[in-house]
């Protein structure tokens, strides 16, 4: 069937625990997501078979939709009436998603390019080898060996170059013979994406003991990367090996009608589409229990990184090991004591399915997961850089002003979306907690719009745009995204009360609205969903809304289910370290944008969160 | 973070449990079907391929990789002993000879022409498997392990760390609300499975490593405790090989949390019975909590066959954990 033909479209996401289904639907001229069901995974005993899991999923859809899908075992398509569907597609990530080891030559430059291409294709990086990462060889060996990635990706050197290295690096994974993750007994796929000239050397030395796939150079020359080759590759070899492996695969496999793409894969894919339709820069982030996603696309540049040990829950004990106790702890507007909070917090780790029952639960969260985004975040932009080794030809006008190659493509001020995914950010309770937590993780500069992805159908969405573009962005805009409104904030620190900037908001209907905001304030304009304003701001000396230093700019600010946040708090923001200054200036901004019911942000300063 | 979904733990006074022992890679398996096996008998062995190390001869030489063969003592599939030149050159004047001597013992693996990079491997080390528990080998899988079975007493905790051991279950407290301090833990407990209550702290940890104490079962340990224990801020919940001294179960939560009733209970119970223990922990999907496993002796067996017993393998308790008052529901 032609895409553009398609009426009924139904997509599955097969995740580690929860299984996803989701129907799609022309009515009229607009794609729209009509039904969801879900059920668990069955990719684990008793069942052993993703299949089962995938069957009720969809079941549920058919007894809310009232439509006939299922024919026994088999999909119907394509549709009639209301039976059957036009496609089915899907993702997955059950069985802890695809996880990969990466080597290169040059620790910065091709293992750095080879980490890219593979967490881009929706690998796990579970580690990244290169000749000079400082280890010594026999520690590689070693490293290799316990491992057990799903795959290795074998890149180094430029065409042409010298072969020494790359050979070594292929030496040293024959010496150490890895075997897969899945399936005793099988060969390891591994794919050599390095130096053309020492395609031959490789084959001869890894040809026999791995499942070799060679492709283009990811690197062929310094100043170019050439990623997508290998990501193919990588996505073939996922079928082909390891999800063929995951039991039920096969079958899932032959109903799908366009390949099954790896979860985070399909994330990334719809993030890019609509960035570049739309011609925005975006951060997109999905923060999971155990792991933290970032997407980004700027200058029409996509890239992802994934934090394997920041979540909500299986990893929220990492958050605080990595982030600190006293940085989880500036964030709660509640004294609490130390034993108690680590004993809270260590709590959810085992039992990482519970969730907030109280409201001191829920800011405990919370605050983690202002810590957990920031880091993620702060990981992404160490990823997410220009390419690094490259040339840079320099004029007498660049010896002033003169910057290394490899700088971060991540600039606040250009950011136009923020997208969050993720139990803690799309069921809060409140959504302006979902803004209030992305905004303090990020810090935001100027002018920027915040969304929540609705109930996680990004991985479907992204898998659509592989077969239908429209359809996949129509959704997207239409029931995947909650808009939350538009932050507003400028870069500059200042004393308490001083004036930070001046707006002036033409609302819809010639309504004006104007006033004067002073440094560490926090305020909530309503700005309702599809309603948008002409803003003009004037910061203070000292201040900058990415036009200078003092300098005024003008721009539209987007409503939202929240509505306008004018955020006068600096950036960084300056919390205070003594505990009761602290707790009092959390309440004032919590109150300044009805974060919480009243009688928690009217709760006594001397209250503590202890049990 | 509160009291939602609590996990369902089994704390079964009479159950069936088969483990499966697997080797990490292929090897022998040394008994058969049916076979009756102790908690120390071997099940199955390998021999896992020793370490490799590079020595990258060309360099320390100052040779073209393509010459390598002509400089190698040794060749491959060699035997090499620690500190034996495996490769040298021949200068004119005997004085600035150099040899490059072999690191480690073991055999030359592989040389590179291309690299100039000579692989040696340490001699094999040998795996040997334990059968873990008492029981009946009730399935085996060729080269690879068996399914050991036993009839068993099985209690999981909700974490642990540390791995495998066995001893006998030895009460240190009166009550499942009474804390473990370092005072109750005895000279004639080492080598013991120790039960406590509340809560143990880091002078109990202490006490325990000093004596030999094999495992501590408590209710609740604070966080700050275990991270003086570990050593280290611990991140993920998956354990297992930590090297602490002992093993540590906790059955309930971090805090001062009095273990389960029903938990305590079975313990008393089971006083002075041999049992196995693991603090190993994964919770991600395809979850491991902690156990304890008291294999059922002659006579916990006769009264297997009432038919009240037969029932408790498939009515296990569901403990919720809160500090306030741990509750019990079948």
């Amino acid at each position: 069937m032609n895409p553009q033909d398609l009426r009924v479209i139904l997509a599955t996401d097969c995740g580690s625990t929860t299984t996803k289904a989701i129907l799609i639907q022309k009515l009229g001229d607009e794609y729209r997501q009509t039904y969801r069901g879900e059920a668990p995974t069955t990719v684990e005993a008793p069942f052993e078979d993703v299949t089962r899991g995938v069957l009720n999923a969809i079941q549920e859809v058919e007894e809310l939709s009232g439509r006939t899908i299922l024919d026994g075992e088999r999909i119907i398509t394509p549709a009639n009436g209301t039976t059957g569907v036009d496609i089915y597609i899907s993702t997955s990530s059950a069985g802890g998603g695809l996880q990969m080891m990466v080597t290169g030559v040059v620790k910065a430059m091709t293992a750095e390019s080879a980490q890219r291409c593979a967490l881009g294709a929706g690998a796990i990086v579970m580690d990244v080898l290169a000749s000079n990462d400082g280890r010594p060889s026999y520690e590689k060996i070693e490293r290799i060996r316990h491992l057990r990635p799903d795959m290795i990706l074998l890149s180094g050197g430029t065409d042409g170059g010298t072969v020494t290295h790359v050979v070594e690096i292929a030496e040293y994974i024959a010496a150490a013979d890895p075997r897969p993750r899945l399936g005793i007994g099988y060969q390891l796929p591994i794919i050599y994406a390095g130096n053309k000239e020492a395609q031959g050397e490789v084959q001869r030395i890894l040809g026999d003991k791995a499942a070799l796939s060679i492709t283009e150079n990811i690197r062929p020359v310094l100043e170019r990367e050439n990623l997508m080759p290998a990501r193919h590759k990588i996505h073939d070899l996922f079928l082909e090996h390891v999800m063929a492996q995951a039991p039920g695969y096969k079958k899932l496999i032959s109903w799908a009608g366009a390949p099954i793409i790896p979860t985070p894969a399909a994330v990334g894919m719809i993030i890019e589409t609509v960035a570049k339709r739309e011609g925005i820069n975006v951060i997109g982030v999905d923060i999971g229990g155990a792991t933290t996603d970032v997407f980004s696309v700027f200058q029409e540049t996509f890239n992802r990184t994934v934090s394997a040990n920041l979540g909500m829950s299986y990893s929220v004990a990492n958050v605080v090991a990595e982030a600190g106790l006293d940085n989880i702890r500036r964030w709660l507007p509640f004294a609490f004591d130390e034993q108690s909070l680590r004993n809270q917090i260590k709590n959810k780790m085992i039992r990482p399915t519970t969730i907030p029952q109280t409201v001191i639960d829920l800011q405990v969260e919370q605050a983690i997961a202002r810590e957990a985004l920031r880091l993620a975040l702060d990981q992404h932009k160490q990823l997410a850089v220009g390419l690094k080794g490259v040339q840079q030809e320099r004029s007498v006008s660049d010896a002033f002003a003169q910057t290394a190659s490899g700088q971060s493509l991540i600039d606040m001020f250009a950011l136009d979306l923020i997208v969050g995914s993720g139990g803690i950010l799309s069921h809060a309770p409140r959504r302006v907690q979902s803004m209030i937590v992305m905004i303090d993780a990020y810090l935001p500069l100027g002018i920027t719009q915040l969304a929540v992805d609705s109930i996680f159908m990004m991985p479907h969405l992204g898998v659509l745009s592989t077969v239908n573009e429209q359809a996949a962005t129509e959704v997207f805009v239409k029931d995947c995204l909650v808009p939350l409104g538009t932050c507003v904030a400028p870069k500059g620190m200042g004393k308490a009360g001083e004036r930070c900037f001046s707006y002036r908001l033409l609302l819809p209907g010639e309504r004006m609205v104007e006033d004067r905001i002073p440094v560490g304030d926090l305020r909530l304009l309503p700005l309702e969903v599809n309603q948008e304003a002409g803003i003009e701001l004037t910061p203070a000396r000292g201040f900058d809304f990415g036009a200078g230093d003092g300098k005024k700019v003008t721009g539209k600010v987007k409503g939202g289910v929240v509505g306008l946040i004018l955020d006068a708090r600096g950036r960084p923001i300056t919390i205070a370290k003594d505990e009761a200054a602290r707790v009092q200036q959390l309440q004032t901004w919590a109150r300044g944008v009805e974060l919480y019911p009243e009688e928690v942000t009217n709760r006594g300063i001397g209250e503590s969160g202890n049990r | 973070m509160a009291h939602a979904y609590t996990p369902g733990l089994r704390v079964a006074p009479d159950a069936i449990i088969r483990k499966r022992r697997l080797l990490p890679i292929p090897g022998e398996v040394l008994v058969s079907e049916g076979t009756q096996v102790s908690a120390t008998t071997e099940v199955a062995q390998t021999a896992l391929p020793g370490k490799v190390y590079p020595v990258n001869v060309v360099n320390q030489l100052s040779i073209a990789p393509g010459e390598i063969l002509a400089y190698m003592l040794k060749h491959e599939g060699e035997a090499i002993a620690k500190d034996e030149p495996i490769a040298e050159n021949k200068p004119f004047i005997k004085w600035f000879k150099t040899q490059v001597r072999a690191p480690i013992s073991g055999t030359v693996e592989s040389i590179s022409k291309v690299t100039g990079q000579v692989f040696l491997r340490e001699p094999p080390e040998v795996i040997r498997l334990s059968a873990y528990i008492d029981g009946t080998i009730v399935e085996v899988t060729p080269q690879q392990g068996v399914v050991v079975e036993s009839h068993c007493a099985f209690l999981q905790g909700i974490f642990g760390v540390g791995g495998e051991t066995a001893g006998m279950i030895t009460l240190a407290v009166r009550s499942p609300d009474e804390v473990l301090t370092a005072a109750h833990v005895k000279p004639e407990y080492k080598d013991q499975i120790v039960i406590g209550g509340a809560l143990a702290q880091k002078e109990t940890f202490a006490r325990a490593r000093e004596l030999g104490v094999r495992a501590l079962v408590v209710g609740g340990v604070h966080d700050r405790d275990l991270k003086e224990l570990l050593g280290y801020d611990l991140g993920v919940a998956i354990t297992g090989t930590e090297k602490i001294g002992f093993t540590l179960i906790i059955t309930e939560g971090f805090g001062a949390i009095p273990m389960a009733k029903r938990t305590f209970d079975l313990f008393v119970a089971k006083a002075g019975q041999k049992a196995a223990c693991s603090g190993a922990t994964q919770i991600r999907a395809g979850v491991i909590r902690p156990e304890v496993i008291i294999p059922l002796g002659r006579e916990d067996e006769s009264t297997v066959h009432s038919p009240q017993s037969l029932r408790v393998e498939f009515a296990w308790a569901i403990r919720c954990a809160s500090s306030a008052s741990p509750t019990l529901a079948s």
